[in-house]
């Protein structure tokens, strides 16, 4: 027999049990399309904070206070606070050759309000660096100016939802808010950049450090932005950062620097184990549906078993047979893998129109690996029946009608 | 043609050993038109089986065209199944989902014989049984006597030597047997040996040659005085 005349009777075969061929071909799409959409999705995840994290700004180091760093021994009884952060050390920082730019953050909720309306947001204290450490941009005005850094200035940078809010179509730039007791001027309005690390830019307002000090009577910091001077000058920023905190924390080392690629490393290892994790669980459903071919190709061998007989009658000898059967689970397997895929491509359209700013990406890898594990395990659980199938004895085959 | 000799089949049915053929020797010469009678369980089916390679004999010896076939190998069966013998079955044994025509195909298929020629020798074989409308007919569309025709057309589109029929009319009624039985008789008239097992004795009485069994062995056989090779 050609392999022509192969697929085709394999192919009369699956369209002469219209209602066994299309359960098996459901079976075997859902288990490609399960593997393949859930992979996507953990991909996307993965890709998606990947983005939220170069959207911080590149080349990026947050100092923060405290150490995270867990040590043996009993917790010290007297309280070992450890010190503030504060805008002196942060600009201290600047003073390394690896460092660019140092941006000081603190951050607190202060009442923002304008003629009769009052918005509860994130009221942030930052300096000008914050504009390039943090890739921000503008749609209106200006970003905080530079100067002094323990200039109070009356001046503000509002979020471009908060602007909204509180001005509606209305120009901002020029005009005034209040926020806490004082009053300041808007310079500047945020270009709408959707939300960062849980942190909505667009319902945010931003005045210079010394102002927010002022507004919120304290002296700390939320941590220290710091922008490196290149890729490759991270690592020696990290260590410039420490050495020069514990030189003016009396020689203790309590702060904590995290690098952005190392948290992106971090993400980066657990989604993926996260992807892998669910495609092993996909796959699962591909390894049913191999079950459920064997389960339909065993039936498949008893119910034609007077075919058998008879092609044995005819002349087929048990190789042949044996092959017949096992292309045709092939077939259904191929068949059942590509209407996967199909339906795995339609998901993946719903989800990207559902969530269009999720980025929904299938690994090359995925349809891959499901396609051949779809065949493998169709071809692998093919076996048995087929070789039932060949082994059958013709008298007694062909004794049942 | 075929020499069968001192065969003996033992088949276990439960705890019993149940002796299906005993010291069975026959010779049947090219050209021959045979039945094999007998009531049922005589052991004329498992004759049959053996004569066409579907069973093996446990003892004895069986030439098939002067060639030994008991120890040839399942492969080498099948060839010979394929070129030399045609089965035709009481219960016709066409596939239910291929077509008249693709049924008639499938040896050829096996065969490995190209398209364009399988084509042909189809179109042929149905129009000399007179079934050229029915090819892509499905068995279901169609009556007992054709069916039974379509089995022939099938049992003899390789052109083989030997014609086995295991009580070809028993699943017909009498106007659609005599039509098979003269479509078979016909194939004999152009010289293919027919062996065939019934247990009517009208149609026993049309052959030939009769052969009567009973259990499992030999009781008569008209032509045990042919001069046959």
């Amino acid at each position: 027999m050609t392999p022509g005349d192969v697929t085709r009777f394999c192919f009369r075969a699956m369209t002469g049990y219209p209602l066994r061929t299309s359960l098996m071909l459901l079976a075997m799409a859902i288990g490609v399309a399960a593997v393949v959409l859930l992979t996507a999705l953990g991909e996307g995840a993965r890709r998606y904070v990947a983005q939220q994290f170069t959207s911080l700004g590149t080349h990026l180091l947050i100092v923060l206070p405290g150490r995270s760093e867990t040590v043996g021994g009993p917790p010290p009884l007297m309280g070992e606070t450890p010190r503030d952060l504060t805008v002196d050390d942060a600009m201290a920082l600047v003073r390394s050759s690896a460092i660019r730019r140092v941006a000081p953050i603190m951050v607190g909720s202060a009442p923002v309000s304008r003629s009769g309306r009052s918005r509860d947001v994130i009221v942030m204290g930052s300096t000008a660096s914050l504009y390039r450490v943090r890739n921000l941009a503008m749609a209106r005005g200006r970003f905080l100016p530079d100067g002094e850094v323990d200039r109070a200035d009356a001046v503000v940078v509002l979020g471009h939802t908060l602007k909204n809010e509180l001005f509606g179509n209305e120009p901002a730039v020029g005009g005034f808010v209040r926020i806490g007791q004082r009053r300041f001027r808007v310079i500047g309005e945020l270009a709408r950049q959707g939300e960062s690390l849980g942190l909505d830019m667009g319902d945010i307002a931003i005045i210079p450090v010394a102002s927010a000090q002022a507004l919120y009577n304290r002296a700390s910091l939320f941590r220290i932005l710091v922008q490196a001077s290149g890729r490759e000058a991270v690592a020696r920023a990290e260590q410039a950062i420490l050495d020069i905190i514990r030189e003016r924390h009396d020689g203790e080392d309590d702060v904590t620097v995290i690098t952005q690629d190392a948290m992106l490393a971090t993400f980066d290892r657990i989604f993926q184990a996260l992807t892998l994790a669910v495609a092993g669980i996909a796959g699962i459903s591909l390894a049913v549906a191999g079950i459920l071919i064997m389960n339909v190709m065993l039936i498949a061998v008893s119910q034609r078993t007077g075919e058998i007989g008879l092609l044995k009658a005819v002349g087929a000898p048990g190789g042949q047979i044996l092959r017949l059967f096992l292309a045709e689970a092939a077939m259904l397997s191929i068949l059942g893998a590509a209407a996967g895929l199909l339906l795995a491509a339609a998901g993946q359209l719903g989800l990207s129109r559902l969530f269009p700013d999720f980025p929904v990406a299938v690994p090359v890898w995925a349809p891959i690996a499901a396609v051949g594990v779809a065949i493998g395990t169709g071809l692998l659980f093919g076996v048995l029946p087929a070789r039932r199938a060949a082994r059958m004895d013709p008298v007694a085959a062909l004794s049942r009608r | 043609m075929i020499h069968l000799e001192v065969i003996e089949r033992v088949f276990q049915v439960g705890d019993e050993w149940v002796h299906a053929l005993r010291q069975v020797s026959l010779h049947v010469a090219r050209g021959e038109y045979l039945s094999i009678m007998g009531p049922s369980g005589s052991g004329k089916s498992t004759l049959l089986n053996i004569i066409g390679l579907l069973d093996r004999p446990d003892k004895g010896s069986y030439r098939l065209e002067d060639r030994d076939i008991t120890d040839l190998s399942d492969r080498q069966q099948a060839a010979l199944r394929r070129h030399k013998i045609g089965f035709i079955f009481q219960f016709f044994h066409l596939i239910p989902r291929l077509t008249a025509a693709e049924n008639v195909e499938l040896p050829l298929t096996l065969a490995g014989i190209v398209p364009a020629e399988r084509k042909q020798r189809v179109a042929v074989a149905l129009e000399r049984l007179g079934l050229a409308d029915r090819a892509r007919h499905r068995p279901d569309q169609l009556s007992g006597g054709q069916r039974q025709r379509v089995a022939i057309a099938r049992a003899t589109i390789m052109r083989p030597a030997l014609v086995l029929a295991d009580e070809p009319t028993g699943n017909l009624d009498r106007a659609s047997g005599q039509d098979v039985i003269d479509t078979i008789e016909a194939l004999n008239g152009e010289g293919i040996t027919v062996v065939m097992v019934t247990h009517d004795p009208e149609l026993g009485r049309r052959t030939r040659r009769q052969v009567q069994m009973m259990d499992g062995r030999i009781v008569q056989d008209t032509g045990a005085a042919h001069d046959t090779r």
